[in-house]
């Protein structure tokens, strides 16, 4: 006889290495708010997952790649919580962030070149006190990649990964991807990667329509 | 009261080992002999046959090999003094007794430590820490502990009684009576330190001196010690000097090291921080290099000032090779431990906003760190500048763009069509940054919105000056 107990179908599917595609059973991620209310409702957990690398890859500048995620580091900023920006390709401008709701008091810039701006972020996003991370890396490769998606879940804090959409192709860890493209008449918004969620293929956002 | 004693059988030996770590068999020369003669030696050495005690040339013979330095009374006398600076977080009472003994009363912190095996254990895992052999005894009696320090490590004997009893047990040459007199003593027929205390007090001063029968008094406790109490010093300055010169900053670390522990035994023991010190290199043909090494916050940890100093370090090019390395720090402010919500779990690495802060300005220098502040100026340029944030100032109500150009640049193709425009910009004649221009938001033909301006009255030469990203 077996004498181990043969386990039920019902506690091997509780088995978190499971998930199942069931409305009623939603994995749990917990996120952050995009603040856009279409984006929230189909995103996994509702929002951008915290403690996870998101890769946004976007075709030109001015597509509206960073009003994507203003609302939500504006919302961390109100609370005191730290947003770092690593590396951006242009000046930060400040009448612009402060009229998005951003308490500039807790946003800060680090200027690096590509492997120290890789390593302050990591160092960011490990310290356990930043709230959000955005960086521009665009020549990160796929071990830097892993090495950011591991930092931001030991430090539980929110990363954020600007890159051309050159890379939309490649492999990548993060735990969300999109990519911003445009048509004539509107910015899209789709979903390349997302853990917990079926990829679909409906944009998940138009914006400037 | 409790007394302590601490003695560091190898203090010469690492003071004057300070500046690089010995490789191989080494030895130190006694400076007093004028026959020059083995003091101290590394187990290496003495695994070789160096024996302390032997002449230069006989060590020589048994080892060619031998590194052999002469002892540093002075910087022996530092270590010492750093080694009191450490203990002085257990004690308020510690006492130099030089050349290799540390006292400290310790009957006064046995509460607050959780007892003595406690107290005991802490000091010599610290001590160990640091790379220091030591043998430690505890009495009530300064004299009796120094004794015993050296014949009994480990020893603790709180009883005034028992004290006197194990004294009386101890043979002659490990009395702590100076050699002459033990010498002197032993022709007499004595072995013991009972027999020599038996003795008529008239009798035995004419023998030994009143300098040896206030000795005795003491260590037995008779007789009451007068032990000057060591006070922490309020600035920090130490040096060590290379025998070579050292180039690059890899070989400079080690000695880097032990500054920066020494440091933060003084700050420990003065119960203070560090804010701000400085690194002073010396090269060849009176050279100086300056490393300044600042925090956001008055910091004593020894890992960290060591991270930090490290990574200063090793970002300064240096000119030539270095000679000496000395760490200076003029202010010691009062170090406040960071504050933590009992309730809230601890995040990743859980370093608060200035340890990063410290930690990234350390490697990427203070230029790389920085904050963006708003500024009341109606041109583009000037709105916005790197500095400290302040809320007093609103934003304007036109839209702007989240990415700024450096400076505008010649916008190339022209836009597809204009969305937004024009706003009209002129200002500045009062700094001579006169400025006239009418701003439109403008979509690229790729669907991107951008902020570019047209000198008034005309309708080509975009400029390029954001991006409504």
């Amino acid at each position: 006889m077996n004498a181990i107990a043969s386990p039920t179908l019902a506690q091997v599917l509780d088995h978190p290495g499971i998930w199942r595609r069931s409305a009623d059973r939603q994995p749990r991620v917990r996120a952050l708010a995009t603040g856009w209310t279409s984006l929230d409702a189909k995103l996994p957990g509702g929002g951008w997952p915290q403690g996870a690398l998101s890769e946004i890859l976007y075709e030109h500048d001015g597509l509206g790649e960073l009003d994507l995620v203003m609302p939500a580091l504006a919302a961390l900023t109100q609370e005191h919580r730290r947003v770092i920006f690593v590396a951006p390709p242009y000046l930060p401008y400040a009448p612009a962030l402060a009229a998005a709701g951003v308490d500039l008091r807790f946003l800060h810039e680090i200027h690096a070149g590509s492997t120290e701006a890789a390593w302050s972020m990591e160092q960011c996003l490990r310290s356990g006190c930043c709230g959000a991370v955005v960086g521009w890396l665009p020549d990160i490769d796929y071990r830097s990649l892993r090495r950011l998606q591991l930092a931001a879940e030991s430090g539980d804090a929110c990363a954020m990964l600007f890159r051309s959409a050159e890379h939309a192709a490649q492999n990548s860890p993060a735990a969300l991807r999109l990519k911003v493209s445009n048509t004539d008449e509107a910015t899209y918004v789709d979903v390349l990667k997302s853990r917990g969620l079926l990829t679909t293929t409906a944009p998940l956002l138009r914006m400037r329509a | 009261m409790l007394w302590a004693c601490l003695r560091f059988p190898g203090l010469a030996f690492s003071a004057a080992f300070a500046a690089t770590p010995e490789a191989g068999p080494s030895a130190l020369l006694d400076h007093k002999a004028r026959q020059r003669l083995i003091a101290a030696t590394n187990a290496e050495a003495s695994s070789l046959g160096v024996r302390r005690g032997q002449s230069l040339a006989a060590a020589r013979a048994l080892c060619p090999a031998l590194e052999v330095r002469p002892r540093d009374p002075i910087a022996e006398e530092r270590l010492l003094t750093e080694l009191a600076a450490w203990c002085y977080q257990f004690s308020g009472h510690v006492s130099l007794v030089p050349p290799n003994a540390l006292l400290m009363e310790v009957g006064a912190s046995l509460r607050l430590f959780d007892g003595w095996p406690v107290l005991a254990e802490r000091l010599r895992s610290g001590l160990v820490g640091q790379g220091h052999a030591h043998t430690l005894a505890a009495t009530p009696f300064a004299a009796a502990s120094w004794v015993f320090a050296a014949s009994a490590d480990g020893m603790v004997l709180p009883d005034h009684e028992g004290v006197r009893r194990m004294l009386r047990a101890l043979p002659l040459a490990q009395s702590g009576l100076p050699v002459a007199t033990v010498a002197s003593l032993q022709a007499m027929g004595f072995r013991r330190l009972a027999e020599v205390i038996r003795l008529p007090r008239p009798e035995l001063t004419r023998r030994i001196g009143r300098e040896g029968v206030n000795w005795l008094d003491r260590v037995q406790g008779h007789a009451s010690d007068v032990l000057p109490a060591w006070q922490p010093p309020a600035s920090f300055r130490q040096k060590i000097e290379f025998d070579a010169e050292l180039d690059g900053s890899q070989p400079l670390l080690f000695p880097l090291r032990r500054l920066t522990r020494s440091l933060a035994n003084l700050l420990a023991a003065r119960d203070g921080g560090v804010q701000r010190f400085t690194l002073v290199l010396e090269h060849a043909r009176g050279e100086t290099t300056h490393v300044v090494v600042a925090m956001a916050a008055p910091q004593r940890d020894a890992e960290r000032l060591f991270e930090l100093a490290r990574t200063r370090l090793e970002r300064t090019a240096l000119p030539a090779p270095a000679r000496s390395i000395e760490l200076e720090a003029a202010e010691l402010p009062v170090f406040r431990p960071p504050v933590r919500d009992l309730f809230e779990p601890v995040r990743g690495d859980g370093l608060d906003w200035p340890t990063l802060d410290e930690r990234l300005r350390a490697r990427l220098g203070d230029a790389a760190l920085r904050q963006i502040a708003l500024v009341a100026d109606h041109r583009p340029e000037y709105a916005s500048r790197y500095g400290k944030p302040t809320d007093t100032v609103s934003p304007p109500r036109q839209r702007r763009p989240l990415w700024l150009l450096r400076r505008p640049q010649p916008m190339r193709p022209e836009p597809a069509a204009v969305l937004a425009g024009p706003e009209r910009i002129e200002s500045g004649w009062w700094d001579g940054g006169d400025t006239r221009r009418d701003y439109y938001i403008v979509r690229t033909a790729q669907g991107q919105h951008a902020w570019a301006y047209l000198p008034p009255g005309t309708l080509d030469g975009w400029m390029l000056h954001g991006w409504f990203a």
